[in-house]
């Protein structure tokens, strides 16, 4: 029991958590045919929101057909709770020593959370990257129909050259942004 | 009813979010410099495993759904300039905020602020798109 409990609360190595991620695609496609991704919530929490008087054609559709969808993101979201709260990690995120120094470099402290506090301290700095950030995410993963996992995991593993391009293209701007935008940024927020 | 097993299989999802790290900020600027294996080994062996598992289901042509369907691979939408420059447009927003939609939802469950944050502009974001995707080359 205790041996149990101590692995629920420690961190998983990629070797459980990534055949764990692997198998929401045969998954969903044995409960009903579903395409295992979480993106498009997005677009239905835009679609059961839409005021009656702007009317956007890409809004307007019975979002009521994707429940399945919506649901899955509440057991997202649960799962978030139980994992981070009920069963949060006691120990600081145990990065390698090249990410600690570059982080060290980049004057960012390691905090207790997944996030770096000064990314959210409500300084509007922190607000316009985050909200900045959201938006091309939001944006982004629209226009290319889905994230990482419809494209790298689901399209991927069903051999979809679509999804090949989503993923060199979400490669190629993550790169960008990280080597050349984020280290930046907080010389900024500093 | 029909509705629990997504809501169990998006419990699992969530949690492996978390338990990955595969939500944090600080895994993924260290996946974007080569820095550690964790987040590549993540992926690799979800492809893998997601693989296999697809091919099962293909080669045991006689599985149905929990509704009794025939098992049908849903395809992506045809289409080329939307998949690379959406994709792009997200990688730049996810080299940044170091969160993808999945870990979004997760941290949200969390009570993480900044994810909320970012939830609200993901959602400008996509709503943005909706009003010029017609303007857009797909």
């Amino acid at each position: 029991m205790n041996t149990m409990l101590a692995w629920l609360h420690a961190p998983w190595p990629w070797y459980v958590a990534g055949p764990l991620i692997g198998l929401m695609v045969p998954l969903m496609l044995w409960i009903g045919n579903r395409s295992f991704g979480i993106s498009s919530n997005l677009r239905h929490i835009c679609a059961i929101t839409q005021p009656r008087v702007v009317e956007v054609d890409f809004f307007h559709y019975d979002w009521r057909e994707h429940n399945w969808s919506l649901v899955f993101a509440l057991g997202a979201v649960l799962g978030g709770f139980l994992a981070g709260i009920v069963f949060a990690n006691p120990e600081p995120i145990a990065l390698s020593v090249a990410a600690l120094t570059m982080f060290s470099y980049w004057n960012v402290p390691i905090g207790e959370g997944f996030l770096p506090p000064v990314l959210f301290d409500f300084t509007w700095m922190s607000m316009v990257v985050m909200l900045t950030g959201g938006v091309l995410v939001g944006f982004g993963t629209r226009y290319a129909a889905g994230c990482t996992s419809g494209h790298a995991i689901t399209g991927l593993s069903t051999l979809q050259p679509q999804s090949m391009l989503a993923v060199l293209g979400i490669f190629s701007g993550g790169l960008l942004a990280a080597h050349f935008i984020t280290p930046h940024l907080f010389s900024l927020l500093w | 009813m029909r509705l629990l097993p997504y809501l169990l299989a998006g419990l699992v999802f969530g949690f492996v979010m978390i338990k990955s790290e595969a939500a944090s900020w600080y895994r993924i600027m260290e996946m974007f410099h080569f820095q550690s294996f964790h987040m590549f080994g993540i992926m690799a062996s979800a492809i893998a495993t997601g693989l296999t598992g697809v091919l099962l289901l293909k080669r045991y042509g006689r599985i149905l759904t929990l509704d009794g369907e025939p098992i049908v691979i849903p395809s992506k939408a045809p289409g080329r300039i939307n998949y690379i420059v959406g994709g792009f447009i997200f990688g730049l927003g996810w080299g940044v905020i170091g969160l993808c939609p999945g870990p979004i939802f997760s941290l949200v469950g969390m009570g993480s602020i900044g994810a909320l944050i970012a939830l609200a502009g993901a959602l400008h974001g996509t709503w943005l798109y909706g009003c010029v995707k017609n303007r857009l080359p797909h």
